[in-house]
């Protein structure tokens, strides 16, 4: 097992390394630095020598990737790529381009948000979604089976855009039952969290169920369920014991790879509803062009969904007993 | 002697409802089984013996599958009205069930312990420690090492024959009064078979339960069973204590049966077939089910349909023959001339017998990796030197049980494995080390087909599209219009239409998919032909038209085979020298003759010895 994690964290490495490699180009193919400066120093007034100094400030006044200018190694370490990516190894994330803020202290003080907001929606959303896929596989076959998927699919088919609209004027406005957006630290958020976590859910409960419901009757079909009934046992016995444990294996492939992701929030779910995660702070810094902010960013993100991946594996070895890690 | 039966089956009627119209999969089946005694039930896969034995356990899928009548009497009492709740202390209690996948009848998370002490614990109210201490003694009468130990292993970590073991214990852990073996060795090698066969009969003598063995395999109830009821379409055909049914089979489609069984005595010959397939249970004939197959066919056959009644002791049949009323009828006009002897000899003449192909010492090793850069720590010998020639226009079985390296050895020979080792020698050129180019002639010369008609076969793609592939990478100098007359030429040859090329594989029945299979790689001439396992997924009958097929297609054309398989009887009927495979090795070699009258090896002598046979035919 060590030596099966060892061996996919020294795969990360390249896989980081590219992705990196990849928000680099893509971030200058549109941007200059030039556009950057110009950008973030607004756009009237700006003589070319304050565009040199901003550059030079911030570090942009070098090439993206190769350094012409320089000899033997310097080529390529003395340009943006090189210089701006490598502090990213220990997590040094510096400061952002627009108003010099620590991102690595923004990190920290979003992520709560975030997390508040996702975790809720995460954990809800996988015990109603199991519970209504359970009670469709429990009738299957029937009418109310058959109403239950065309319901699934009807509400898949819906936008979250629409989920998130309707909650705030169903519940913002009409029923004013809660805030429509905004947030609040400590014992205060509760009342703001409660309708993203509502809409989270519900626009979850669509997609998810239908999965879970196909997962489990497959499950339902196999030989050692026929096993299980020629034993005698109740038709919740075979369900629970039999099925279930068997069924999370694929839900796991599924969910686990997710958990990772709850500390960078829902880049959607923040916006509309204005809580400051991670989330909402990625899709401002897109917006201000803030390649600092964007390339941390992109650069968690990429950490934790590798993390995501090999947590799966390794929660496999929990559920399949078939399972081991070499 | 005349005892109260166990199990009482009376006119039982289990219907499905299809897309297609209703199914009569069981329709009108009346058995029934003493203490104590074997009941067998055998016919082709179709025929409705499983949804018998679901029937009576009471586990019909539903909603789509129903009894639609009839009555099954455990000790007197008709368990069919009963509610769910007193079904379910029958079923695992009073009737229990193994079933054919010993690989997958079991639940991969849970371990075996847990999965007997479920059953003993439901029906026997008993606290967990006397459930463990039953279940341990349960795993020690299936004969499983270790009981202890076992109790708490995972069913992935056992084999196939170790699985059924524990099927077996958790079946019998609450004494039955039924249980129901459906073809519970079909999936095992032979030497298993035997012994799981032997030990279901010993725990019988021992508990006294009474068994419903279903199987399609006839040397198997031969074996194992006291009476036998042959099943074709959804009914009892003929039902006979198992000597007389063997020394006397009445129903011709029993006596089809027993001829299709290929055998020593038939070498030579073309083995019986019956034309067809069996219909499914939407299409069944209105008279007699067997009519539009049968070779005693009588006008009167397909409209009216006889009753299974006793002819004499014991032994019933369900045909016209025995009805002198209806033979003295107009209607018993013979409807097609009675067939005439089989074509005789198919063996090629010995004079050329030249070499086609030969191997030395192949070995061919998977690299076992470990460690954080998995690196190459050691091999699993799969093919360990193994050498053999094969003469053109003879048959070579290559003999053993699953994982022995047959497979492997047989793809390694004709290079779609790269050997590890050894040297392969076809028609005097060496093939092994060539370049991929250099292979390319050979590819057309050297081919396989496979075991399993139904995945070996590229759903996406139209019948014409699967043969004609190969014609296309391997004969590139063909136009589209010589391709064409060649793929019908072909089609025609295996027992195909020429229409047939637009149709998708999933249309065809199993033999008819083998057949897609032979044509397949009949298309691009070949000299030598693996046959993996060829006919081992198919029926008795349709194994026997397949079989007659490779007999004729070789006779015509010269053709040498390597037939890998685990069924002796088939070697004995096709082969000319066997070769016995076992751990990656060959450990003995010879002509069937030698082999299977004077075997030298105790693993050969093992394996002969494990093989059920029919002594009466």
């Amino acid at each position: 097992m060590l030596n099966y994690i060892i061996r996919r964290v020294l795969y990360a490495v390249p896989i980081i390394i590219g992705v990196n490699l990849l928000t680099t180009l893509l971030f200058f193919y549109v941007n200059t630095p030039d556009d950057m400066a110009r950008k973030i120093l607004g756009e009237k007034n700006v003589t070319p020598a304050l565009v040199e100094g901003w550059k030079k400030e911030h570090g942009y006044d070098l090439p993206v990737f190769v350094n012409p200018a320089q000899n033997g190694i310097g080529k390529v370490t003395r340009t943006i790529f090189f210089s701006k990516s490598v502090p990213l190894a220990w997590l040094d994330f510096g400061k952002s381009d627009r108003n010099n803020i620590d991102i690595a202290y923004e990190i920290k003080d979003r992520m709560w948000p975030s997390l508040a907001v996702a975790l809720p929606t995460f954990a809800i959303g996988i015990l109603v979604n199991l519970t209504l896929a359970m009670g469709l596989a429990f009738v299957r076959g029937t009418y109310l089976d058959l109403w239950g998927v065309v319901v699934c699919v009807i509400m898949m088919s819906v936008s979250t855009l629409f989920y998130i609209i309707g909650g705030q004027y169903i519940f913002g406005k009409l029923l004013v039952l809660s805030p429509i957006s905004g947030y609040d630290t400590g014992g205060y958020a509760a009342k703001f969290v409660i309708l993203p976590v509502v809409v989270g859910v519900i626009s979850s409960v669509g997609s998810g169920v239908r999965f879970y419901r196909t997962v489990y009757l497959e499950e339902l079909g196999k030989d050692y369920i026929r096993t299980a009934r020629a034993k005698g046992l109740s038709e919740t016995a075979v369900l629970f014991r039999h099925g279930l444990k068997n069924a999370m294996i694929p839900v796991l492939t599924n969910v686990v790879v997710s958990i990772p992701f709850l500390f960078y929030g829902s880049l959607l779910m923040e916006s509309f509803f204005s809580i400051p995660g991670l989330g909402s702070f990625t899709i401002d810094a897109i917006n201000a062009q803030d390649f600092a902010i964007v390339r941390a960013m992109v650069y968690l993100g990429s950490i934790l969904y590798i993390a995501g991946l090999i947590l799966t594996d390794i929660s496999y070895t929990l559920v399949d007993p078939r399972i081991t890690l070499e | 002697m005349t005892m109260t039966p166990v199990v009482e089956v009376k006119n039982l009627k289990t219907y499905f409802n299809t897309p297609e119209g209703l199914g009569r999969a069981v329709d009108n089946v009346s058995f029934s089984i003493e203490r104590g005694r074997t009941l067998a039930l055998v016919g082709e896969s179709g025929c409705g013996k499983s949804v018998t034995a679901l029937s009576i356990i009471q586990l019909i899928p539903r909603p789509q599958g129903f009894i639609a009548g009839g009555e099954v009497l455990l000790n007197g009492r008709d368990i069919i009205p009963l509610g769910e709740r007193e079904k379910r202390k029958i079923r695992g209690n009073k009737i229990s069930m193994i079933f054919q996948e010993p690989m997958t009848s079991l639940n991969p998370v849970l371990t075996i312990g847990s999965q007997i002490t479920e059953a003993i614990k439901l029906h026997q109210g008993k606290s967990s420690s006397e459930a463990r201490a039953k279940a341990v003694d349960m795993l020690e009468k299936v004969r499983l090492p270790e009981p202890g130990r076992m109790f708490h292993e995972y069913p992935h970590r056992l084999s196939g024959g170790m699985r059924q073991r524990v099927m077996i214990a958790i079946a019998l852990s609450c004494r039955p009064d039924l249980l129901i073996a459906d073809e519970p060795t079909t999936a095992l090698d032979v030497t298993i078979q035997a012994e799981i066969l032997n030990l279901i009969k010993e725990l019988q003598r021992e508990i006294s339960t009474a068994v419903l063995l279903i199987t399609h395999n006839l040397a198997v109830v031969y074996r194992n069973a006291e009476n036998v009821g042959v099943m074709y379409g959804g009914k009892i055909v003929e039902m006979a204590g198992v000597k007389t049914l063997f020394r006397n089979p009445m129903h011709p489609y029993t006596l089809k049966l027993l001829r299709c069984v290929p055998g020593m005595e038939k070498r030579g010959r073309m083995l019986d077939t019956i034309p067809g397939t069996v219909p499914p249970p939407t299409e069944f004939p209105e008279g007699c089910r067997f009519s539009g197959r049968c070779h005693r066919e009588m006008e009167g056959c397909g409209t009216i349909e006889p009753a299974l009644s006793e002819k004499e002791n014991g032994h019933a049949a369900a045909c016209h023959l025995y009805d002198p009323e209806f033979m003295n009828k107009p209607l018993s006009r013979p409807l097609l001339a009675l067939e005439s002897a089989r074509p005789a000899p198919v063996n090629v003449p010995h004079e050329k017998r030249t070499t086609i192909l030969e191997v030395q010492d192949l070995k061919y090793y998977y690299p076992v990796k470990k460690g954080v850069f998995k690196k190459t720590s050691g091999y699993l010998k799969a093919v360990d030197g193994i050498s053999l020639t094969i003469k053109k226009g003879s048959t070579l079985a290559l003999v053993g049980e699953s994982g022995c390296g047959k497979t492997t050895a047989g793809k390694a020979m004709i290079q779609l494995l790269k050997p590890t080792g050894g040297t392969v020698v076809f028609d005097g050129k060496e093939v092994t080390g060539m370049t991929p180019r250099g292979i390319k002639p050979y590819r057309s010369l050297m081919q396989i087909i496979f075991q399993d008609p139904y995945s070996s076969l590229n759903p996406r793609l139209m019948v014409g599209e699967i043969i004609e592939e190969g014609l296309k990478s391997l004969r590139p100098e063909m136009d589209g219009k010589a391709r064409r007359e060649k793929l019908s030429r072909i089609l025609d040859m295996v027992g195909l239409t020429p229409d047939m090329m637009r149709r998708y594989p999933h249309e065809f029945s199993g033999g008819q998919r083998q057949r897609i299979g032979i044509a397949r790689v009949l298309v691009v001439d070949p000299r030598f032909i693996v046959c993996d396992e060829a006919t081992s997924a198919l029926d008795v009958s349709v194994q026997a038209q397949i079989l007659n097929l490779l007999k004729s297609i070789q006779r015509d054309f010269g053709l040498s085979f390597l037939f890998i398989t685990h069924d002796l009887s088939r070697v004995e009927y096709i082969a000319d020298e066997v070769a016995v495979m076992y751990g990656g090795k060959i450990v003995e070699r010879g002509t069937v003759e030698e082999i299977f009258s004077s075997p030298k090896d105790p693993y050969t002598v093992k394996l002969l010895s494990a093989v059920p046979r029919i002594e009466t035919v």
